[in-house]
């Protein structure tokens, strides 16, 4: 090759024109086996590096070795998705001066592209990468080590970033296509030892739940689905990956099959269950901005009709081209719902971070119906509550709440309240839900937040929705 | 539904699964070293759960054992509405419980209240089942314990089940003369679907009221299996229908399409109707 972009991670780093106080970033598409994020900034805290803001799109236990780093000052402040692990539980109890800001996938994807998040320097692993920058997240050789499909998250931060410095653990001759990062918006290429762990990247084979409360709540959003005057042929869906949620698609299968309805497309977070219908023809196209396990990565990398989108095309509140404007029906989980309908999936009860914004909000407010499936309680944690403890998205685009002892729908939606009602299914007010799971589990002490603001949650139009609190032991 | 008497979590979600009746178990489920526990517990849930209507029934330890005599004090002061008496082989052993839970009833102000169930686990209480039956005014039903009971006769268990037949009979046929309810043992293997179907088809010809099951997941295929067809409740509806008007007219004819119904014909009618409500497809106030 003439030209090569390929370089050390040092010389790139150098390149790039990286100074203290500037914004990198990295994508989460390795999820918990990634080793792209803890691999650069242990190099940029060797290089010296203070001061540096550090906008992922997700974090997870993996990143524990961050908060040595937020110690020495290399990174003073976090933009993310989602925190898990150790780091989530530090930053909880008030590690961090600045506070962690919280955006949806789809309010990541605008914030990147309106120039309110800027990123200096963005640090993208890839799954194979040719010497110009062509990356992927699909092998392209027999050394592919760390196969993530589609790299949807790291789109916007490809296009938008000042500089881009792709990672890979599989460098192939050019051209590397078909790809997902252009090498024109690539600046260098740096080879690793390995960018991920794939065991941890995604599982394998499909895994149906036993648990018989998952297969309670499937069956009943299910029923939901197939009685809200939504499913009808051509409709489209979204599911995530709780094993209620994926049971939930074994039933509306069945329903599918029976009807002879087929869905138009299947967004989101791709599963195995998704490409399985899709390879039956029940579902015509995947549109997937992260594929969770190995049998929706495999896929990309094959079909046509299973396209990778970016963030931005995922779930961007100010593109009305975006995905979720198109879509009829999502399935959610929620850590917790209040009588509003509004829910939390990022604070734990015990006013920990454990989760992730990720794009609940954006499939909540643009989709035609959206269906929370949780458990009324979790052991002896209430999920229906008087109060969320911290807002993640408005109860306005909320419209079902799936739980064991029953379903309520949001008083704004009361046609599909008869409709459910007319097809037999329990409705009950959300206040009786709530006040059930007082009954049982008692009334909890309140969390004892300190002053300290810890995070702050962006809704997805940019403005402040909460803020997060510490924790005090 | 058989739930062990030491998990609490169980214990609380039972009623959701919607099963006819949830069984605590302070018997096979529940170690030696867990016994008080277990009761304490066992008591304690069924005085502050609230199982959503569904009927309670306690599988106490054997009266013969140190456990069985505190187990039925803790589960009828509870409010327990059925005990289940394990490894019945007399009629005799019947009478002690009953006698045991009037001094508890006695006691509590509220006789007549607790009902008995009998589980026949050996070939004894086989060969006594109808004596067992008849024991007493609370008994309500007789169950199959099928694995003892295979044990005791010296053979094992088969997929086919050909080593129970003659149990089944006699229970079905002891319960049916005594005008109680008769139920069949479990089947522990939660990942043989099919041949749990098949069996629960079998013993719904045999004559059983129900099955007893071990998981939340087996309850739709009972229900499946037992649920008459849409076909069978139209007609019984009409039979029902027809019996209220010609009550209503102090006609004691009752004729549906033209044809004599008689006594059998009105009760096969009730049953299919109570199936079809306790499957789930028909509701208490479509079959009024």
């Amino acid at each position: 090759m003439r030209n090569t972009k390929v370089v050390t991670l040092e010389e790139a780093i150098r390149k790039s024109g990286l100074k203290d106080g500037m914004t990198i970033s990295f994508h989460h598409h390795f999820r918990g086996g990634d080793k792209v994020v803890n691999l650069v900034v242990a190099k940029l805290a060797e290089m010296g590096f203070k001061n540096l803001h550090l906008a992922a799109s997700s974090l997870s236990d993996v990143h524990a070795p961050l908060i040595e780093h937020i110690k020495n000052g290399v990174i003073t402040k976090i933009s993310t998705s989602g925190l898990r692990g150790e780091l989530a539980n530090e930053i909880s109890h008030g590690l961090m001066k600045e506070p962690v800001v919280f955006r949806s996938h789809g309010g990541r994807g605008s914030a990147i592209a309106s120039g309110e998040l800027h990123i200096d320097v963005a640090f993208l692993g890839a799954s194979s990468c040719d010497e110009l920058g062509n990356a992927s997240g699909c092998p392209r050789s027999e050394n592919a080590k760390s196969i993530c499909g589609s790299l949807g998250y790291a789109l916007p931060d490809a296009k938008y970033a000042d500089h881009v410095v792709i990672l890979t653990d599989d460098l192939v001759p050019y051209p590397n296509v078909p790809k997902s990062i252009s090498s024109c918006d690539v600046d260098s290429v740096v080879v690793v030892d390995s960018v991920g762990d794939s065991s941890k990247i995604s599982s394998g084979a499909i895994r149906d739940s036993k648990n018989p409360r998952d297969i309670l709540l499937a069956k009943q959003a299910a029923k939901v689905i197939i009685n809200s005057g939504y499913f009808k042929d051509g409709f489209s869906i979204q599911t995530g990956t709780g094993g209620a949620s994926l049971a939930a698609v074994k039933y509306i299968r069945e329903s599918m099959l029976e009807q002879g309805i087929k869905a138009s497309f299947a967004l989101g977070g791709i599963t195995a269950h998704m490409v399985k219908l899709h390879e039956e023809g029940l579902i015509g196209k995947l549109v997937d901005v992260q594929s969770f396990d190995k049998v929706a990565a495999e896929s990309i990398a094959k079909d046509q009709l299973h396209q990778e989108v970016s963030a931005v095309e995922y779930a961007s509140a100010d593109h009305l081209g975006s995905a979720v404007h198109a879509l009829d029906i999502v399935i959610l989980s929620a850590l917790e719902v209040d009588v509003d309908f509004n829910v939390n999936v990022l604070v734990g009860s015990d006013g920990i971070i454990r989760g992730a914004v990720g794009g609940h909000p954006d499939t909540a407010e643009d989709s035609a119906l959206s269906i929370i499936v949780c458990p009324l309680l979790r052991g002896r944690i209430p999920c229906v509550v008087p109060k969320v403890t911290t807002l993640i998205t408005p109860g306005k685009g909320v419209d079902v709440v799936v739980t064991e002892y029953g379903i309520a729908v949001n008083p704004g939606r009361p046609e599909i309240a008869e409709r459910l009602a007319a097809a037999g299914l329990k409705i009950v007010d959300i206040h009786d839900l709530a006040a059930k799971a007082r009954s049982i589990i008692g009334e909890p002490d309140a969390l004892p937040f300190g002053d300290k603001v810890v995070g702050i949650v962006m809704d997805r139009h940019g403005k402040v929705l909460d803020e997060i609190h510490n924790i005090v032991d | 539904m058989f739930v062990p008497g030491n998990n609490p979590g169980m214990m609380a979600d039972a009623h959701i699964y919607g099963p006819d009746s949830i069984m605590l178990d302070l018997e096979d489920s529940v170690t030696m070293a867990e016994k008080d526990a277990a009761r304490l517990l066992v008591h304690n849930a069924l005085k502050s759960i609230d199982f959503g209507g569904t009927e309670m029934v306690v599988r106490i330890n054997p009266l013969s054992t140190p456990y069985g005599k505190k187990d039925v004090e803790a589960v009828v002061k509870a409010g327990v509405d059925v005990i289940r008496m394990p490894k019945t082989e007399t009629a005799d052993e019947v009478r002690e419980l009953e006698a045991e839970i009037i001094k508890v009833e006695t006691e509590l102000g509220c006789v007549g209240r607790t009902l008995i169930m009998a589980a026949i686990e050996s070939a004894l209480g086989v060969v006594n089942a109808y004596e067992i039956a008849t024991a007493s005014k609370r008994m309500m039903g007789i169950a199959l314990g099928a694995e003892d009971y295979s044990a005791n006769l010296k053979t094992q268990r088969t997929p086919e089940g050909s080593e129970l037949l003659l149990a089944r009979e006699t229970i079905v046929v002891a319960a049916r003369a005594a005008g109680i309810s008769c139920f069949d043992t479990v089947y522990s293997n939660l990942d043989d679907m099919d041949t749990f179907r098949k069996e629960v088809e079998l013993i719904k010809n045999l004559g059983f009221d129900g099955k007893s099951i071990i998981n939340p997941r087996q309850i739709e295929v009972v229900n499946e299996v037992f649920a008459p067809t849409q076909k069978a409740i139209d007609k019984a509806l009409r039979i029902i229908a027809a019996i209220k008007e010609a009550q209503a007219k102090g006609s004691g004819v009752i004729a549906v399409n033209g044809k004599m119904v008689d006594r059998p014909v009105v009760i096969r009618a009730e049953r299919t109707i109570a199936l079809a409500i306790a499957s789930g497809i028909l509701s208490k106030e479509e079959a009024l």
